[in-house]
């Protein structure tokens, strides 16, 4: 590894500063830093460590106003938190399946996000979740969907001297329940071939609303606005489920790797999406 | 200009200065530069678990943390399980169950096992295989480490 500075910034002021002023990354939990670092993948001058900045370790849940969930709160932090663990079980699937226990010690959704991977395994589930993302850089501070967080494999939209800040999640809407599901060869510790993040909202035996994002089947985690549009007003039942997950394979657009083929991606979002659903449908009922 | 970069720590519960580089690993840190040479480097990459260590009260593989970012933390190592030459009922366990062949995923397993039994007194096998699951080994197959750990349950609720 060449010779690397480090700067702890204890403020997002002095993070922008210290990230603008060169060839810099910002460090959170660093298990994907440190490994694209040691395999010369990227060759900042600068690691900037912004675990100390009080906005990114934020983890407030209020019934009201959803979720704050600072960019550098690791995976454990999360679902160690009985609050938040149980207000969005969707996002506890994805942080507890991330890396392995000692991964997720260190890394953060924040920092899933802004690595921006087409298999992020947050992403998807923060999409159907309507996350937003707040970026604070030079110019002041802007706020954008998740969705539009990532705009090709490895590149997101932050700026120079940009940082994510935070997520802000609404709070559940009563009756609605999420779901993250990846399909890998093995049991853990492994890259998604296809996953799913998927959320309903129900009222009268029908679909009020409904979100589902892919991973693994585009250079981005995919948002397919009309799989879960094709749900509002629908009744909740197999045929229903079935319309969505058949738009979801539709609108996946993989590639064949060592991972899958094209065809067994477009099969998994299709099974995927509707294994989702139905355990999302099962929390929406107990919401 | 380059230059090395001062650190103060506490390991094993022992105040520790050193000095590195702002690139080096703790882990390199750990057995390089401080000497203490139990946690292993497998991967260096952050998969096989052999350098895992408690890091501010969570257990990280230290690979995949910098050094200078132990300034002003709480680790604990391998080296700091057993109280003197009593061992630790989950070393005990790993000993009396076998559960080491070639033994350089050891030290990883058992700073691992012990945070897991402090954390969930009494985990099922599935819990024991999915918090493990950072760890690898390459020799047991797996069997003989989640008896010892069933058996390190037993032996820290007895105690």
């Amino acid at each position: 590894m060449k010779w690397i500075d480090y700067a702890k910034a204890d403020s997002i002021e002095k993070a922008i500063e210290l990230i603008g002023s060169g060839e810099a990354r910002a460090l959170a939990g660093g298990t994907d830093l440190l490994v694209n670092l040691r395999v010369r993948r990227l060759q900042p001058d600068l690691v900037v460590d912004v675990k100390s900045i009080p906005e990114l370790n934020q983890l407030n849940y209020d019934q009201s106003d959803g979720l704050t969930l600072g960019a550098a709160v690791s995976c454990f932090d999360i679902y160690s938190n009985a609050e938040v663990a149980s207000a969005y079980p969707g996002l506890i699937d994805a942080a507890s399946l991330i890396g392995g226990t000692q991964i997720q010690g260190r890394a953060s959704i924040g920092g899933n996000l802004c690595n921006a991977a087409p298999s992020g395994d947050s992403i998807p589930v923060l999409i159907a979740l309507g996350a937003i993302a707040n970026v604070a850089g030079p110019n002041g501070t802007r706020q954008m969907a998740v969705e539009e967080f990532c705009t090709g494999p490895g590149r997101n939209v932050l700026g120079d001297g940009e940082i994510l800040v935070s997520l802000s999640i609404p709070a559940p809407a009563k009756n609605s329940g999420a779901q993250y599901m990846r399909f890998i060869p093995r049991n853990e510790m492994d890259i998604a071939v296809a996953g799913t993040g998927v959320s309903v909202e129900l009222g009268n035996g029908t679909f009020k609303s409904a979100r589902i994002a892919l991973a693994s089947v585009a250079p981005t985690p995919l948002f397919v606005k009309e799989a879960g549009d094709a749900l509002i007003g629908k009744p909740v039942n197999d045929e229903s489920i079935q319309v969505a997950a058949s738009i979801a394979k539709d609108a996946a657009k993989p590639i064949t790797d060592m991972r899958g083929t094209v065809e067994y991606r477009k099969h998994l979002c299709e099974v995927l999406t509707r294994r989702g659903l139905k355990i999302a449908i099962e929390r929406a009922k107990e919401n | 200009m380059a230059s090395k970069t001062h650190v103060q720590t506490t390991i094993n519960g022992e105040s520790i200065d050193f000095l590195c580089e702002p690139r080096q690993s703790l882990l390199e840190c750990l057995r390089d530069v401080i000497g203490l040479t139990g946690s292993k480097e497998g991967c260096n990459d952050g998969n096989c678990g052999a350098c895992t260590v408690v890091f501010d009260g969570k257990i990280v593989t230290s690979c995949l943390v910098l050094g200078v970012e132990a300034e002003g933390k709480e680790i604990t190592t391998i080296e700091g399980i057993a109280s003197g030459s009593e061992l630790h009922p989950v070393q005990q366990a790993f000993l009396e169950n076998a559960a080491l062949q070639c033994g350089i995923c050891t030290p990883g397993f058992i700073v691992a096992t012990k945070a897991l039994l402090e954390h969930n007194p009494d985990p099922t096998e599935h819990q024991i295989r999915f918090w493990l699951a950072n760890n690898l080994c390459r020799c047991t197959g797996y069997d003989k480490i989640v008896r010892a750990v069933q058996d390190a349950a037993r032996r820290m609720q007895e105690a």
